[in-house]
């Protein structure tokens, strides 16, 4: 199949399939290459003004004074918003996903450092930055609350006072598993291994930052919202929460997104001072937030500092494992999760492991710094989760002195154990974890690089490897027990199929890259025979598309997938009815096959999908059949998927520089069925990279006055081309058993189960030194620091 | 300016940055804005047949000069080579990145029509990409390398 670019579009390893699942080429790049991406910051409305957002340069302080005399008098300037304006409205503070309250404008004090604090709307983008230099505030710098170990004493000045009562800066505490049943075992075991550790603040950072573009139509009522978010629905109720302005009136567009990876799920002040500032004027008005706002304000991740105890037996049984968790949450609780999991889904810290008890206690607190805690493709922390275990069984086996692979085949869970209860209370549906396992030590050749290992040590040469196995947790989630501000986390999906055989897909998800207008097609195109060429994908649009809750935590697949395959059954059932009355033969005589409804026993009298179609606008129909064919469902998924992985990682680190080198990262995933094999393999690649990212090189971290030290891409080290590996993938099949057509979530699967490989390499390599243990990230002078037993945690 | 074989006068602002001059002014969206401090590369196009980050060159300085953005790397309606390998190999995800990625890729097989996959790691190690790991991007050029060679054995698996 050739596309009109000369490009091809489908593969000969296809299984010789002209349609459905299996490697095909995006139908959504013929845009991008061309430079015709649809982005919001693309966008340009007639009259349209620009809005720039004056922050807070301090991390903590009191607001004295503020004046906007000389931004309003600026000949280029409509409009100028500070705290007080908006506290006017009503408008000041919004609700953030976690039940907390966050300020839009601050008005009585700024609690961290970019913290939004006035807002200017001028004619063009240049002008609106300069009126911000005109507006002249008066600050009483307070005490900052930065270290997180530091935040509860009792002489902490307090970060929330807009909080009535709050008298400390405690966000929540959280715990799961058995205590006493994990004391017992701990006190019955041969060995127990204590590792603190910590995995630093993160950032996303996708390579185009948030922006909004409002547009309030005062004659028809009418607010329409192009923003960077990665759930348009979600959005549009809390903006008519937030705002005043009808749900019903409300329409918010995603369009093209330049990556998300969980930065675009939370609602921002940026997006609605645009609102508001659109509101007010009547005119379309956007925000474009430049990389260092993107950087200091915009929702993190990590900053979990962890205790770690494991226990076992001297021949390397794991018993217990228990977990305590400092997790900073900044100014703000502004973390994107399920009510019911303040601590996102960290419950999954046993990891792919059959350990006989567990118990994990999290107290979260508030610092002087920017909001957030769930993003960077972490599946709702299950990053953090993956990280302690597979550091704790690799602290586990160098104390043991056994191969860390042995230990981990000693105690994973084994196949005929699923469906899997883990001992805080998570259904793992399905996986073959030593076969998954297997293929990862077949690819790398364990062996060989242990014995390669072997000679380069007694060379003087410092050579690592390091293995993660992982268990993903991703497709939020059964509604009964899972949603974000009171909405259950189901997917809607709607399909017509047109006269002429063509069809329409809505989904309530969308994409920010991962190639929903090529996968999606492909799922419909499986169960209902037309090719993907003729199906459109429609989303990121509330005009357009059914009610859900986005894409993030990996849950496209899993849940707006299964909602897909399930309209398009109901079609299917629909057609069958129809196509027996073209028959003139029961429903029950048709067998369904290749695109078409054939009769059982007489297979040359078949009707296509494309002439069940036209007869359904055109035909005469059997009684009890409408016309048309189309459906919609809500899908609410039975349970999460599990996707599992191993990974081994092997790295070189310099003993006179202490540079750490990644030469192989061996991947095999695990993500059940593979709709398209090459999308697949591009999520894993993204993810690897963000984990030798994460494990190497970037960090958010402050001064001891809060002011953020890494508000640039100058200073937040991204990984280039130049810095990371030629990935080796490779995979195992274990369908899920709940999803319609077996299919798991794979969009973050690689970030969550990579920085942990990557750290075992490196903590392995620096085994001559006698090192057990170095925090990320792992910059030469980290590095340098445990080779010379000075090893200190990170912030 | 010449941009894309086109002549472009406008009277503009002394500060006024190339890249929002070709966004804002011309409409040639496709270059994007993506740091402030030329770490990521989104904004590179072609100052006189040169990959420059647009976001740290004045418009004003490009004067006189010719400018090609990736909306110019489509001529009389066929796709450049590089265009069609990041499509073949999966070389894009949120494709934000992309039309820097495909204009240093240009100008790469420009100067050397058959790179090593180092070669070109460090030719685009200026720029960042979120989505790809860059292995598919590295296998988007060599596909466009052997396509223009007339060497390219395979479909494009990427």
């Amino acid at each position: 199949m050739t596309a009109a670019d000369g490009v091809p579009t489908a593969f000969p390893d296809n299984d010789g399939k002209p349609v459905g699942h299996g490697r095909m080429l995006r139908k959504e790049d013929r845009r991008f290459i061309r430079g015709r991406g649809r982005f919001v910051d693309d966008r340009q409305l007639p009259g349209m003004l620009y809005l720039a957002i004056l922050r807070s340069p301090l991390a903590h302080a009191r607001i004295t004074r503020v004046d906007t005399l000389a931004a309003e008098a600026h000949p280029k300037v409509k409009l100028v918003m500070t705290g007080a304006d908006l506290a006017a409205r009503n408008l000041a503070w919004m609700p953030t996903l976690s039940h907390d309250v966050q300020a839009v404008l601050a008005t009585d004090k700024v609690r961290f450092q970019g913290q939004e604090v006035a807002f200017v709307v001028a004619e063009d983008r240049y002008s609106a930055r300069d009126a911000l230099e005109l507006i002249d505030i008066d600050y009483e710098e307070l005490p900052a609350v930065v270290d997180v170990r530091t935040a509860l004493a009792s002489d902490a000045p307090v970060i929330r006072t807009d909080l009535e009562g709050k008298a400390d800066n405690l966000c929540f505490e959280w715990e799961t598993g058995d205590a006493v049943a994990t004391d017992a075992a701990f006190a019955a075991a041969d060995v127990v291994v204590l590792q603190d550790m910590v995995y630093p603040r993160v950032h996303p950072a996708p390579l185009e930052t948030c922006g909004a573009i409002a547009d309030y139509d005062a004659i028809d009522e009418k607010l329409t919202i192009w923003s960077t978010t990665q759930a348009p629905h979600l959005h549009r109720t809390l903006y008519a929460l937030f705002s005043g302005v009808p749900e019903h009136k409300i329409r918010v567009v995603s369009p093209d997104i330049g990556g998300g990876f969980g930065n675009k799920v939370p609602i921002y002040p940026g997006y609605l001072c645009a609102i508001t500032a659109s509101v007010v004027l009547g005119k379309p008005v956007k925000w474009t937030e430049d990389r260092s706002e993107n950087l200091t304000s915009t929702a993190f991740a990590r900053d979990y500092v962890m205790r770690g105890e494991i226990a076992a037996t001297r021949d390397g049984r794991i018993l217990g494992l228990r977990s305590t968790v400092l997790a900073d949450h900044g100014a703000f609780n502004g973390m994107a999760t399920p009510t019911k999991y303040p601590g996102g889904f960290y419950g999954v810290f046993t990891g792919s492991y059959d350990i006989e008890a567990a118990y994990c206690r999290m107290t979260a607190v508030h610092t002087n710094k920017a909001p957030g805690g769930v993003a960077y493709a972490c599946s709702f922390r299950i990053t953090e989760a993956v990280y302690f275990v597979e550091r704790m069984v690799d602290r586990l086996a160098a104390e043991l002195d056994l191969d860390p692979v042995e230990l981990r085949r000693r105690n994973l869970i084994r196949p005929d154990q699923f469906p899997y209860r883990t001992r805080t209370g998570w259904v793992y549906d399905s996986g073959d974890y030593p076969a998954t396992l297997a293929e990862a030590l077949r690819i790398a050749g364990y062996d060989d690089l242990r014995r390669e290992q072997a000679q380069r040590r007694a060379r003087g040469e410092l050579m690592g490897i390091g293995v993660s196995v992982f268990t993903e947790a991703v497709g939020a989630g059964p509604r009964a027990d899972m949603d974000i501000f009171g909405l259950g986390m189901a997917d809607g999906c709607e399909l017509r199929i047109h006269p002429t055989g063509k069809a329409v897909v809505r989904l309530s998800v969308q994409t920010q890259g991962q190639g929903h207008e090529t996968t999606f097609a492909q799922i419909v195109a499986e169960e209902i025979g037309i090719p993907p060429a003729d199906i459109e994908v429609v989303h990121g649009d509330t005009d357009q598309t059914p009610f859900g809750m986005g894409t993030y935590g990996s849950r496209s697949t899993p849940v707006s997938g299964a909602a897909a395959v399930l309209v398009t059954r109901k079609v299917r059932d629909k057609a069958r009815l129809i196509a027996a009355g073209m028959l003139e033969v029961a429903p029950t005589d048709l067998e369904w096959g290749r695109g078409a409804f054939r009769v059982a026993g007489d297979p040359a009298k078949s009707v296509a999908i494309a002439e069940i179609a036209r007869h359904a606008y055109g035909g005469s129909l059997p009684p009890g059949v409408d016309g048309g064919l189309e459906a919609q469902v809500t899908y609410d998924p039975a349970n999460l998927t599990f996707p599992n992985g191993a990974y081994i990682c092997v790295v070189d680190v310099d003993p006179g520089t202490a540079v750490v080198k990644v030469r192989r990262f061996v991947a095999v995933d695990d993500c059940g069925t593979r709709i398209n094999p090459m999308i697949v393999e591009g999520q894993v690649h993204g993810g690897l990279t963000d984990g030798v990212g994460m494990a190497l090189m970037e960090m958010i971290s402050f001064d001891e006055e809060g002011n953020c030290l890494g508000a640039s891409l100058m200073d937040y080290l991204l990984p280039t081309a130049v810095e990371v590996p030629d990935w080796e993938t490779g995979y195992t099949v274990t369908p899920s058993p709940h999803h319609p057509i077996g299919a798991k979530g794979i969009g973050e699967s690689a970030t969550v189960g990579s920085p942990p490989a990557v750290v075992n390499a490196v903590v392995d390599a620096l085994k001559p030194f006698g090192v057990r243990h170095a925090d990320m990230p792992l910059t030469p002078s980290r590095v340098w620091d445990a080779m010379s037993g000075r090893a200190a945690p990170p912030i | 300016m010449t941009v894309n074989g086109e002549e472009v006068t406008r009277r503009i602002e002394g500060r006024l940055l190339l890249v929002h001059f070709l966004r804002d002014q011309l409409g040639l969206t496709g270059t994007h804005w993506g740091c402030d401090t030329s770490n990521c590369g989104a904004c590179v196009v072609w100052l006189d047949d040169e990959p420059v980050k647009s976001c740290t060159v004045l418009a004003a300085m490009a004067g006189g000069h010719e400018v090609r953005t990736v909306e110019g790397l489509e001529l009389d309606g066929e796709l450049d080579p590089v265009q069609r390998g990041f499509m073949a190999c999966h070389g894009l995800q949120c494709g934000f990145c992309t039309p820097g990625m495909l204009m240093t890729a240009r100008a790469l097989l420009d100067r050397n029509p058959s790179p090593t996959e180092q070669e070109i790691r460090r030719a685009v190690a200026g720029q960042i990409c979120r989505c790809t790991g860059y292995a598919s991007i590295v296998r988007s050029v060599q596909w466009a390398a052997a396509e223009q060679a007339g060497t390219r054995t395979t479909q494009g698996r990427p």
